[in-house]
């Protein structure tokens, strides 16, 4: 046999290659609860579904969605929730949409034929937006504990809604902070050209300049990289004051340090995808001085916060990450309007989510004609001896923000 | 500062890295014509053993010079191993074979490992310690930290070594021999299993290396890390021409280069409309350049017809 194909060979070669890539092998679905055996007569059984990423590089994120989601239904059935004369038990239906916007619509489609009355979810903007429809189409509600992207919200859905500010809210809040409290000139702009990333960071990037601050670079990423030296080389051409990143810790931490290792002294600041501890771990000693703004108030802060995040650590032993409140105030607000409304019939009680009035451990809910929660409040977080410490919070729709405390960013510690 | 110098910089160290896995490739597909698709996972073994010895050691009286032996010896043990029990499972009954079959099995071997990987160290992104504190240089307006300096210095010699070896050992007179005509080196008393072997193990002991490159260098090792890793590689040996060691290094210095500047001056070249996400696109461009125009590679001759 002849060597003389290389070329046919390689082509073949990467068109099985493609094939695997894509191909990528699918989870065994984590075991599904079976129709619980022997019911008591009356017992209605309300199942609610939940998507986040369980598995890959966020699935530490969509753990915590669905602990919190898990310890509401715990609560609920504890505390016996009677709706419409008949004892309800609550059962969590977990799916893992991988943090793919594909993924999410099959187990979008997955869960809504297993008969889910409600969903929390899901995690990423990404995969909300294109499961919305399928929960739309099915007339089930949605409740996103955490997708920011403003067009989740603006489809014309009478089903989706969220509690947490989105990236129209967000981003204008960052930029207000970063121009006129650190008085940055000159910024630059990276997104990971994820609904999420890019939503949030075009907003920032639209208020710095009517601001009058400067965009001295507008760059991308994506979210699978962890090389960013050839963009920070280019950004640093640019000498910007503020470097502004709309994407997730595992690519903040890695350009943190990448900025650290290239002698970029600007400051650095994102949106609530790099508020997490997992950040602080990927840029090390480099992430000292990092700020990032998350929708909601500190969590110690929240008016059950403190309670919960006891009882959270005592039930799944690990800290509340970040969405773990939001998720169950979700499930709270589910229950809250089928009770409302006398009925689990997703048709007889989706009305009145939207008229909601709870007071959860997140704060005050309510939505708007949208669905989007009002007066969401924002906290700017700043990394303080290997910690995310609360600068300031911010509710958007406030005419003056409240001042919580002093906001000079310390200065970064880049000099090694 | 100098934005040139660099980019050039960065494309010099990605290249580094590329070079070294790109050796793996090439030695592998000179001797038995088999693209070892598995190789890029073997740096990614390599890269999470190193991570796993680094962060059990760090933070305890050993020194920092001394954990990256241990990760480094660790991580060519684990490497070597598997790689020639790779070769041994996957490869050698195939020998005789269409050349489609171990072209299959080396992509399952690909997906064996990340999968493998992904259920012993999690599919979470794993972060490196910090064991070393690069200091860094400012070079002519370039930065350059000392661990640069170190990857590029280590990859050359790496370089260096492998070609003495080839072209003045015995050893490597055999393989060169094996490359040559597999069936007539035996015929002439070479054991051209154990030469098939051994330049298994030289590759897998390579990707050690540059996977420990990897996870000291970004800091950050994933389950999935090996996949492009291992298709720029592959590319930068193609760009070289497949077959030829020296090829490798060129082929990698010259991808890494053209991808920090690619990356680098995209946004400015299109006014915007590229940005630099696009950067892994370059690599395949040029894959695609050279299969068309140079299918041989820059320094790979016409390859000739054999019966």
């Amino acid at each position: 046999m002849s060597r003389a194909h290389p070329l046919r060979l390689l082509v073949l070669g990467f068109a099985l290659l493609t094939l695997a890539a894509c191909g990528k092998k699918e989870e065994a679905p984590p075991p599904q609860a079976q129709a619980p055996a022997p019911q008591a007569a009356q017992e209605v059984v309300v199942k609610i579904g939940l998507a986040a990423p369980l598995t890959g590089p966020q699935a530490h994120i969509g753990q915590d969605i669905k602990n919190g989601a898990q310890l509401a239904i715990d609560d609920l059935n504890t505390r016996g929730v009677e709706i419409g004369g008949k004892k309800v038990r609550f059962q969590l239906i977990a799916e893992d949409d991988e943090a793919n916007p594909t993924k999410a619509t099959t187990v979008a489609q997955k869960l809504v034929d297993s008969g889910v009355v409600a969903v929390v979810g899901h995690f990423n903007s990404g995969a909300s937006i294109p499961a919305s429809k399928i929960y739309s189409d099915a007339g089930i509600p949605q409740i996103s504990p955490s997708s920011t992207n403003p067009k989740y919200t603006l489809q014309g859905f009478k089903t989706t809604f969220r509690v947490v500010a989105h990236d129209d809210q967000q981003g204008p809040v960052d930029a207000r902070f970063a121009v006129e409290k650190l008085g940055a000139k000159r910024i630059a702009v990276i997104d990971d050209s994820t609904a999420y990333g890019q939503g949030l960071a075009d907003a920032f990037a639209a208020t710095a300049k009517s601001l009058g601050a400067e965009i001295v670079a507008r760059e991308h990423t994506t979210d699978k990289d962890t090389d960013f030296k050839a963009i920070l080389t280019r950004i640093k051409g640019k000498n910007p004051d503020l470097v502004f990143f709309g994407g997730i810790d595992p690519q903040a931490g890695p350009m943190k340090k990448q900025m650290a290792e290239l002698g970029i002294n600007a400051k650095f600041m994102g949106g609530d995808g790099m508020q997490t501890p997992n950040f602080i771990k990927l840029a090390g000693e480099t992430a000292e001085g990092a700020m990032a703004s998350i929708p909601g108030l500190p969590k110690d802060k929240m008016p059950g916060g403190k309670e919960f995040l006891e009882r959270f650590k005592q039930k799944f032993g690990v800290e509340v990450e970040l969405f773990a409140p939001m998720a169950y105030d979700a499930v709270m607000v589910f229950a809250d309007s089928m009770k409302r409304a006398g009925s689990t019939d997703p048709a007889k009680f989706l009305p009145e989510v939207g008229k909601t009035q709870y007071q959860g451990v997140i704060g005050p809910i309510a939505f708007d004609e949208k669905g989007d929660l009002k007066d969401g409040p924002i906290t700017i977080y700043v990394v303080k001896n290997g910690q995310w410490e609360p600068l300031e919070t911010v509710t958007p729709t406030a005419a003056a923000p409240a001042k919580q405390a002093e906001a000079p960013a310390p200065p970064q510690a880049v000099q090694k | 500062m100098d934005v040139f110098l660099q980019q050039l910089v960065n494309g010099l160290i990605l290249g580094s890295i590329y070079a070294i896995v790109a050796l793996g490739y090439t030695m592998v597909y000179g001797i038995i014509g088999l693209i070892n698709f598995a190789h890029g996972d073997i740096v990614m073994v390599g890269a999470l053993v190193a991570w796993t010895v680094c962060t059990a050691l760090a933070g305890s009286a050993v020194p920092a010079p001394l954990i990256l032996l241990a990760a480094a010896g660790a991580a060519m043990v684990v490497c070597m191993t598997l790689g020639v029990s790779i070769e041994r499972v996957a490869y050698r009954p195939l020998r005789r074979a269409p050349r489609l079959a171990p072209l299959i099995t080396a992509i399952g071997m690909s997906i064996l490992l990340q999968y493998s990987a992904a259920l012993i160290w999690s599919k979470q992104y794993l972060a490196l310690p910090a064991i070393l504190q690069p200091t860094m240089y400012t070079v002519a307006g370039a930065t350059v930290t000392d661990l640069q300096v170190f990857i590029f210095l280590l990859a050359c010699a790496l370089m260096a070594a492998l070609a003495w070896f080839i072209k003045r050992t015995r050893i490597g007179k055999a393989m060169r021999a094996t490359e040559q005509n597999r069936d007539v080196a035996g015929l002439m008393g070479i054991d051209v299993n154990r030469i098939i072997a051994f330049t298994f193990l030289v590759g897998s002991g390579l990707a050690a290396i540059a996977g420990l490159m990897v996870i000291l260098y970004y800091g950050i090792g994933h389950y999935f890390m090996g996949f492009m890793l291992g298709l720029k590689a592959f590319t930068a040996a193609v760009l070289g021409g497949i077959g030829k060691v020296n090829g490798a290094m060129l082929g990698g210095m010259l991808l890494g280069v053209v991808e920090a500047l690619a990356s680098g001056y995209i946004g400015d070249l299109t006014g915007g409309w590229l940005g630099s996400n696009y950067r892994d696109v370059f690599a395949f461009l040029v894959l695609v350049l050279v299969l068309v125009l140079r299918p041989s590679g820059l320094i790979g001759g016409p390859v000739s017809e054999r019966a």
